[in-house]
């Protein structure tokens, strides 16, 4: 075989090392960099996929709030009488709602992505952290789809929020936050175990009954609210729906609490899914 | 390795903390490489052959990064591609065009890079008129022409690929030992993991031989096949405890035995020997009458040869004991490494047993045939010899 010399070695050339894993936190940034249109279009696909699969499309990701705040209103507003503090059960609900769908769905997208991943895990290298963030990046699509039908309810039952929406995006941030750290640990577990995925419904529901999403958080005893505070959730929720309203609890210690649950969840979820990411391909 | 459950793992805890030593024990230790030191300078072509299980695989997942090493260190210099397998990544929901940029991004190209190779990567997969249609409705050929082209264009410095996860028709794994032959030319480096003997001797300059994670051997192609043949003859691989056998087991292959016409055992044939086959059993009771089929098929996968007679039925003997020779009188197979697949049952109604894999021979190129160049299974897989008549 007639066989070219040899190209002079490039003098430019990406170096690796591959190596065992050293250290709790050794996020390589300058990596994530490089490959951040793969997170651009690992993002484009899921939102791509999800609006062409469904027929009705964007209008889901309306319908399915609107369609949960019409039961809310009905069973926990007209029928059980929870206070909402003057504010119209409606947007009352649908103002808590926004924020959970997109908290839940985001968390059960990234438990899964890493199994549903699996065939490509294990065939090619690339960032796995980009897994878990592309599921709760997409779902941000959505929510921003939902949030206009937020504005026109705002519009129309006559609301003036204050100031403090100033402070929404705060919020948006800390449920990102949230979603991603818990979604970081859920699908590395998931991963490892494959009970984990019968064990989410029940989680998801727990914690939909833990936060302020079908009644406000005053109902809760004041002795308990550092307990119920831990949960990042309850300041998310109770913030969003107070920086819209001005209905609420404005955030306070309890908002401390929440946001350091969050930094907690999100730092061990880091280092936990950096542990296991380099060996995940041997388990999915 | 595989996924466990969660509550093994909470009750292992707790079980642990019980019984703090013994539990730890109990998991033995399996290292899939060990010792493994080389240096594969800019340009090489590296093969590396070895049994099932040597190791060959789980290198190149360390090398691609795939996996992560438990111990020990490895510097690569430059972008590394594989072609373990195509399609990666790929949406069936999505279009030919959406799926060549998705592809391309996973597999660690830009999306600049991508749109500037994306009309060359579309005519070398030959589906202008689809590109906009999702693949789902594409045909399998078209598919794997696609997900090929993407792969082959990613221009790595370091290509690895490896044989064994490669799937696809013959065709397609010409492509892609034609591509490779192309990355040589131009001076890349290539670690070629393979099964066929044939592809590495004509590619590579080293070969490298593992054996239960360790190198044995290292060196110049010619002399490495040698020795992983030889090693190979000792035993052929018909340990029955390992078998990937399925079936009621109501009659059961014990063990198979490949000889040569003078009934020594072996697991080297040359082409247009003779070639005999001895299958033991046992069965449930001595009335149970079963058929017997042999495939042979390919190191590539590719199902070669069929032994069968529906009609032909046999009875255990003695003991409920069976023992059936097989004769093939002329082995015309071309050179390479084949797989017997042993099925006995009766047809239609129930598999006895079935196993896949059960043992592994040679074919090389003797000198009962009328050719002196080397035969390989580019030239096709089972061979004839010229039968012809002058009529004019």
């Amino acid at each position: 075989m007639a066989t070219a010399a040899p190209k002079p070695f490039p003098a430019r050339q990406a170096i690796t090392f591959i190596a065992p894993r050293g250290g709790y936190f050794q996020m390589d940034f300058r990596e994530l960099w490089l490959y951040r249109e793969l997170l651009y279009f690992l993002v484009w696909r899921d939102v791509k996929v999800r609006y062409k699969q469904t027929v009705i499309g964007a209008a889901w990701a309306i319908l399915q709030p609107f369609l949960t705040m019409v039961v809310f209103t009905l069973f926990f507003g007209r029928l059980a009488r929870i206070p909402s503090g003057g504010l119209p059960y409606p947007i009352f609900y649908y103002s808590a709602l926004l924020p959970w769908i997109y908290f839940s769905t985001a968390l059960q997208t990234a438990t899964n992505t890493m199994v549903d991943h699996q065939n490509v895990i294990t065939k090619v290298y690339f960032p796995r952290l980009f897994l878990p963030l592309s599921a709760v990046v997409s779902g941000l699509v959505d929510f921003c789809v939902s949030f206009l039908f937020l504005i026109a309810m705002i519009v129309y039952y006559r609301i003036h929020p204050g100031p403090a929406v100033l402070l929404l995006p705060l919020f948006v941030l800390l449920e990102i936050l949230t979603a991603l750290g818990a979604g970081l640990w859920l699908s590395g577990l998931n991963a490892l175990y494959r009970d984990v995925r019968y064990v989410m419904p029940f989680l998801i529901q727990f914690w939909l009954f833990a936060s302020p999403v079908a009644y406000p958080s005053s109902l809760v005893p004041q002795r308990w609210r550092w307990l119920y505070g831990l949960n990042p959730m309850v300041g998310v929720i109770e913030g969003f729906r107070w920086s819209l309203t001005g209905h609420g609890q404005a955030p306070g210690k309890m908002m401390l609490l929440s946001a350091a649950v969050v930094v907690v969840i999100l730092v061990s979820g880091v280092i936990y899914f950096q542990k296991i990411e380099g060996t995940i391909a041997d388990f999915v | 390795m595989q996924r466990g459950y969660l509550r093994d793992a909470i009750g292992n805890w707790f079980h642990r903390r019980a019984k703090p030593q013994a539990a730890r024990n109990t998991s033995r230790e399996f290292w899939a490489l060990r010792n493994v030191d080389l240096e594969v300078p800019h340009g090489e072509v590296l093969g590396v052959i070895g049994r099932n299980g040597a190791g060959k695989t789980t290198l190149l997942k360390i090398l691609s990064r795939i996996t992560r090493p438990t111990s020990g260190s490895a510097i690569v210099r430059g972008r590394i591609g594989s072609l373990l397998e195509v399609g990666t990544g790929f949406h069936p929901e999505l279009t030919g065009r959406e799926n060549t940029f998705l592809s391309g991004a996973i597999l660690g190209m830009g999306r600049r890079e991508i749109a500037r190779k994306f009309g060359e990567i579309v005519a070398f997969a030959e589906i202008e008129k689809f590109i906009d249609m999702p693949v789902k409705h594409y045909s399998s050929g078209m598919f794997v022409r696609l997900a090929f082209a993407v792969a082959a264009h990613l221009e790595p410095d370091i290509l690895l690929v490896d044989e064994v996860l490669a799937v696809g028709d013959i065709a397609f794994q010409r492509k892609c030992l034609g591509k490779m032959g192309d990355v040589s030319r131009t001076g890349r480096t290539i670690l070629f993991v393979s099964h066929n003997m044939g592809a590495i001797g004509q590619l590579c300059q080293r070969c490298l031989l593992l054996h239960d994670g360790r190198v044995t051997d290292d060196g110049p192609p010619s002399r490495v096949i040698g020795e992983y043949l030889k090693a190979c003859a000792v035993g052929n691989g018909s340990d029955a405890k390992n078998w990937d056998r399925t079936g009621s087991g109501r009659a059961r292959i014990v063990s198979i035995e490949i000889m040569d016409g003078e009934c020594q055992p072996c697991s080297t044939i040359s082409m247009g020997r003779e070639m005999r086959l001895r299958i033991a059993g046992e069965a449930e009771h001595a009335d149970l009458e079963f058929s017997l089929a042999v495939q042979f098929v390919s190191a590539a996968g590719v199902p070669v040869l069929y032994l069968y007679d529906q009609f032909r039925n046999f009875r255990p003997g003695t003991g409920n004991r069976f023992l059936i020779e097989l004769r093939i009188p002329n082995l015309l197979l071309m050179p390479g490494l084949y797989y017997l697949h042993v099925w006995i049952g009766r047809a239609g109604m129930e598999h006895y047993d079935y196993v896949k894999n059960a043992v592994s021979f040679d074919v090389i190129q003797g000198d009962e045939i009328p050719i002196t160049m080397p035969m390989t299974q580019e030239l096709g897989l089972v061979y004839r010899p010229l039968e012809a008549e002058q009529l004019l």
